[in-house]
């Protein structure tokens, strides 16, 4: 590709924003042309995502200067950034549940008012031929799957002739064959001139679409480099600032055999439909199983039921032989069954967001003790302890754990799990918006788990770190299994077809 | 057959400011706004009105000067909740609080000042709110009674919620109204301006209750201005939102269902069945406290209550 | 939340004249300080409101606060005021300490005065000492039935709190004008039909001159303090109102909570009715809340749900209202001027809020940020 004869279609310069302060970008430069696509790599919390909501209009930067094709902008409102011809798909789809699809990607616009709702689908699939979408423009957003409401906000922002594309980590849900499609859809929108911009801290898939790849460190670019010219292990190094070893340990212990077991689970969600159905497996002491699937497809429902928290419709959980379905979280305290679930929503279930570290660690503990009343020595000896061992840094055990970072929130949840001496330990997504270093540190205390013949249940997004970390993986599709296998011997195709629904291919 | 058509005439008469309250909830609502202070703003266009009318004569005054009323008071909610971002409950509530204290202060301040003991309004506005006589139609026997025989309120009321419904299911500025008050979050993203659409419609609404109260003071309490006027039909209001599935054509039916609850005690002859007072006039709150009691066992994702609605938007919390 | 202030969206993209950003919270002690402040502020804002309606502000506030401490009759009038304010102040923080929005205090206490009432007009005749503390027990159980009601529908259905009690506290002012017209009814009263007045038995004992419900209301406020701060029942409820998943997650159950706060939180307030009716109105009329409940939400509210600062709010706004009432009679200002006066308080407080959490950031200068 001839990059002299590409116009410039974004330039930042010196992009400063702080958050009260913190700093999440410290002068970032960047720039991108028509028809390339830039990854912008870098770690979560590098400050990525907030970079791309200044330039969406969401956020205004603190000092900085903003060039669209070649002319200085202010961008105050995303309303101003898709005028400039900028559309941004978020991490978190910003759809309205109860819209169908053409509500969704008309909204906010003054295009086609007088088109009836017939004549503005036919006219929406012409778009999507044109770029080789699929929708059905008349389905309500709620009943849709996660990548149908990805090509929804694509078409939202293609609508709006934005030729200007940023998407926020757009592959996070997707299978890795829906993510193939993607790419596919990207290409073709930068060998038709658009200039794209994609999120991401994936390595192999910045290797796999991009043209040029600008990397962020905490808040600073610190390197742009042409992607036929890098690495994977060079890309790593630029964007931890230091040689890592990608390699997770996986270590042998000797297992319980099926310490923990589910048969024939089936559950239904809030709206009466099967989240789980006829879901079993066995989970030994000393073993990592890892849930795949793609997000929605039952993990949340299975954790909870497990946890005594959902209702199960049919079958059996049994811990060493006794059922525990059907019994409250209490109940099942009371049976002397130690089991700890670190929830995927940290601070909305794990923990409480505006109550400091003893209290939190209270929340396990404030049954104990005779009388009416609470005694907090233990747990504030407990939260003294975890800063200690698992270095969380706090201003002190009184800060409401919601202005902790990410990684100390997860820690603090973990260790107070961890503290209960589990049997049974179930994690969700335990390293989402993690960085790497408090990522490894994780993954070093569920092994450490696992040592003491633990049985861990990861749920997992990244299929890497699942084929690594974990011995076998149970792979979930709208709330069945599709298989369960060993990781070892396991590969990415084969359980990217398998969170697709397909069976074959190995049934543990 | 006389009594039956005469009741239902009363009950859509004493429905009309709820069908008002309602609509103008509805669009505040709409905009993800929950604002309890309609009982405040309906109390506010009840004095307004009034004074407007006791000063100038003039009923299309009373109605401007009563919308305009409660669209003030409804952007001091508005300013407090979307600029200042503070709680919308209770801000809702002390607006119903001041504005209840305001409507009654001013009401006693007028009385004290003009030194009457009652405040009696002008021939002129009475009987421009009569009913209006249509010729042929409204001398038809039954139907004329049950359709043509009305204040020119109701007709308003009616087209006005007819409008509102038009606006928010069938125009584009009423897809984005429902828009910021499922997600404003998608909206702001969209291009649409959040702000300005929840200003717009929580002024707007606040007006449209505000012309409910002036109903009250105007129209149903005979000319003459009574403390406490509105005395809880705003909060049936906010009710009948539920009720109404925030949906303008349904304000109308249930605006009318709650009116015959509000006058049925006139209409059941006392020597068939004995009945105490108190519990004719406890009847359109327990009803009430019924409806919303079925309308949350059944639900629908469809029928419900705008998803932002209750909660401020920020668009730089993170 | 930008443009507004910048006037009409800007054509060209420049940035707006103000925008909100947020900031670290303020230590709680500036945070109060700018509270304190919105108050000055209001009580300002009312002064040129009394000032716009030709009154000397100074002299009208001067008076509200003579009013209430001229003599030891006006002071035992303004606690007598002040009792059922805090004791419906400290029930609605039960409820709101766990996000249930209980605007139904104004019913819970008229209940509550139902039930002691029944008491103290058909068995006046029982021991003095027995009969206070079966009104008593009375007023807990009716007050914390109707605040049961619904808790259980929130529990069951999830429905709207806020409507609901709202509308329980209609219905429970009916019930008193039914009992008034019909089966209560004073056959000897003329005229506008009404409730007898209690036997002198019935009436609640005085210390220091006013109605002994003072010591149980300060008595609540200690006992609210530690059930909410220190128990396991109160750490429960902290929990459950700052969120439900996590109670359910640490095993709370969490609609077991909300129906014994509630019942609580009701039976606090039916408190308050039987001490309104035994110790200052001695008859159980329709009046026997006049929006005291609603009055408490706004304390409630303003104090942060801390039992102590109620305390102090309380006093300030009973001072509002035996003060509105002194000036009604000296300046023919109507007494609804107090229900002006605590909304505009709570106005202001409301908006000061927003500067406790954000700021406004001025464009910088040539319209850029540099």
């Amino acid at each position: 590709m001839d990059t002299m004869e590409q116009k410039i279609a974004i330039e930042l310069k010196h992009i400063t924003k702080a958050f009260g302060p913190v700093v999440a970008n410290d002068d970032i430069s960047l720039s991108v042309k028509q028809g390339e696509i830039l990854a912008l790599l870098g770690e979560n919390g590098s400050g990525k995502t907030t970079l791309m909501n200044i330039l969406s209009g969401i956020y205004h930067p603190d000092a900085g200067d903003i060039f669209v094709r070649g002319q200085q902008r202010t961008i105050p409102s995303p309303h101003d950034a898709l005028k400039l011809g900028i559309g941004m798909i978020h991490q978190h789809f910003k759809l309205v549940d109860v819209f169908t699809a053409q509500e969704n990607i008309v909204m906010g616009t003054k295009l086609d008012r007088r088109l009836g709702k017939k004549e503005l689908a036919a006219k929406l699939s012409a778009l999507c031929q044109k770029y080789g979408l699929e929708i059905d423009p008349l389905k309500k957003t709620y009943h849709m799957s996660v990548s149908e409401k990805q090509t929804v906000e694509i078409l939202k922002v293609l609508y709006r002739g934005a030729d200007i594309l940023i998407l926020d980590e757009p592959t996070a849900v997707l299978t890795p064959q829906e993510t193939e499609r993607l790419f596919a859809i990207l290409r073709s929108m930068r060998d038709q001139g658009c200039a794209v911009i994609i999120i991401t801290h994936k390595l192999n898939e910045v290797l796999a679409i991009s043209d040029r790849v600008t990397i962020l460190r905490k808040g600073k670019s610190v390197a742009t480099v042409t992607t036929a010219e890098t690495s994977a292990q060079e890309l790593t190094e630029l964007m931890v600032g230091k040689k890592v070893s990608l390699e997770i340990e996986r270590p042998v212990v000797e297992q319980e055999k099926a310490l923990f077991e589910v048969h024939h689970l089936s559950v239904r969600n809030e709206e009466g439909v099967y989240a789980l159905n006829d879901v079993s497996f066995d989970l030994n002491g000393g073993e990592i199983l890892g849930v795949a699937g793609v997000a929605g497809s039952g993990q949340k429902e299975l954790c909870e039921t497990i946890a005594g928290l959902m209702r199960a419709e049919k079958g059996a959980i049994l811990y060493k032989k006794e059922n525990i379905v059907g019994k409250s979280p209490r109940e099942i305290i009371k049976m002397g069954i130690s089991m700890s679930f670190i929830p995927e929503d940290r601070l909305g279930m794990g923990l409480v967001a505006s109550m400091g570290m003893t209290d939190n660690m209270l929340l396990k503990s404030y049954q104990n003790g005779k009388g009416p009343f609470v005694n907090k020595k233990p747990a504030r000896e407990l939260a003294l302890r975890l800063i200690e061992k698992l270095d969380i840094s706090t201003p002190g055990i009184t800060t409401p754990v919601s202005r902790l970072s990410g990684g100390n929130v997860q820690k603090v949840l973990l260790g107070r799990e961890i503290e209960s001496e589990p049997q049974l330990l179930i994690t969700a997504y335990p390293v989402r918006g993690l960085d790497i270093n408090s990522s490894y540190t994780i993954y070093d205390l569920l092994n450490e788990q696992k040592k003491k013949g633990v049985a861990v249940l990861f749920i997992g997004e990244d299929l890497d770190v699942l084929l690594e970390l974990c011995d076998r993986i149970l792979v979930l599709c709208h709330g069945e299994v599709t298989g369960i296998l060993a990781a070892q011997e396991a590969t990415k195709e084969q359980i990217g077809l398998m969170m697709a629904g397909e069976t074959e291919g190995g049934a543990a | 057959m006389n009594t039956l058509v005469n009741f239902l005439h009363a009950a859509l008469l004493a429905g009309t400011p709820l069908m008002f309250g309602t609509l103008g909830e509805i669009t505040t609502e709409r905009a993800g706004n929950l604002n309890l202070g309609v009982e405040g703003m309906m109390s506010i266009g009840a004095i307004a009105g009034f004074y407007v009318g006791f000063v100038t004569k003039n009923l299309v005054l009373a109605v401007l000067g009563a919308f305009i009323a409660g669209l003030l008071s409804a952007l001091v909610y508005a300013f407090l909740t979307v600029t200042l971002k503070a709680n919308q409950n209770v801000t809702g509530l002390t607006l119903t609080i001041f504005g209840v204290g305001f409507s009654n202060f001013f009401g006693d301040f007028l009385r004290e000042s003009s030194g009457v003991s009652v405040l009696k309004l002008s021939e002129r506005i009475t009987n421009a709110v009569q009913e209006i006589h249509i010729p042929v139609l409204s001398d038809l026997p039954y139907v004329g009674k049950l359709f043509f025989q009305y204040n020119p309120f109701v007709y308003f009321g009616i087209l006005l919620c007819i409008a509102m419904g038009l606006y928010i299911f069938h125009t584009r500025t009423g897809l984005n109204l429902c828009a910021v008050g499922e997600n404003p979050g998608a909206a702001d993203a969209a291009g649409i301006s959040v702000t300005r659409v929840k200003y717009t419609n929580i002024l707007l609404g606040g007006g449209i209750c505000g012309i409910g109260g002036a109903y009250i003071s105007l129209v149903l309490c005979g000319g003459v201005w009574v403390t406490d006027c509105v005395n809880g039909l705003g909060w049936i209001a906010v009710a009948l939102v539920i009720f109404a599935s925030w949906n303008p054509f349904k304000a109308i039916l249930g605006s009318f269902i709650f009116g015959a609850f509000n006058i049925l005690k006139f209409y059941i002859p006392k020597n068939i069945i004995s009945i105490p007072e108190a519990i004719f006039d406890m009847l359109p709150f327990l009803v009430t406290a019924l409806v919303l009691i079925i309308t949350s066992i059944r639900k629908s994702k469809e029928n419900a209550q705008p998803a932002g609605c209750g909660v401020n938007y920020f668009r730089e919390e993170r | 939340m930008r443009k507004e202030l910048a006037g009409t969206a800007p054509k060209s993209a420049a940035e707006p004249l103000i925008r909100i950003v947020k900031k670290p919270e303020l230590p709680p002690v500036r945070a109060s300080l700018l509270r304190v402040g919105a108050v000055c502020l209001a009580i300002v804002a009312g002064a040129l409101f009394l000032l716009l309606l030709g009154h000397n502000p100074l002299s009208v506030y001067a008076e509200m606060v003579r009013g209430c401490f001229r003599s030891k009759i006006a002071i035992q009038s303004t606690v007598k005021i002040a009792i059922p304010l805090l004791i419906t102040s400290l029930s609605v923080t039960l409820a709101f300490k766990m996000k249930f929005w209980n605007i139904g205090a104004e019913g819970q206490l008229i209940m509550g005065a139902v039930f002691a009432s029944y008491f103290a007009l058909f068995h006046s005749d029982w021991p003095h000492i027995p009969l206070m503390i079966v009104c008593f027990l009375a007023g807990m159980i009716g007050g914390g039935l109707w605040g049961l009601i619904p808790a259980l529908f929130k529990t069951r259905f999830n429905t709207n709190e806020t409507l609901l009690t709202l509308m329980l506290n209609y219905i429970a002012f009916y019930v008193v004008d039914y009992l008034r017209q019909g089966p209560w009814q004073d056959p000897e009263a003329r005229g506008f039909p009404k409730i007898a007045t209690f036997e002198a038995n019935a009436y609640l004992g005085k210390v220091f001159g006013v109605q002994a419900g003072w010591i149980i209301g300060l008595l609540l406020v200690v006992l609210t303090f530690v059930y909410l701060r220190y128990t396991k029942s109160g750490y429960e409820i902290s929990v459950v109102g700052e969120s439900q998943a996590t109670a359910r997650y640490a095993g709370i159950n969490v609609k077991r909570v909300m129906l014994v706060t509630m019942l609580l939180s009701g039976a606090v307030s039916g408190i308050a009715g039987m001490l309104q009716v035994t110790g200052t109105d001695f008859t159980l009329s329709t009046g026997v809340a006049s929006g005291v409940g609603f009055t408490a939400i706004i304390v409630a509210w303003l104090a942060q749900l801390n039992p102590f600062v109620i305390l102090v709010f309380t006093a300030l706004f009973s001072i509002l209202e035996k003060g509105s009432g002194v000036i009604q009679t000296t300046f023919g200002l109507s007494s609804y001027a107090s229900d002006i006066l605590q909304g505009v308080i709570l106005f202001f407080i409301l908006g000061c809020e927003f500067f406790i959490r954000y700021s406004f950031a001025l464009r910088k200068k040539g319209g850029r940020a540099k």
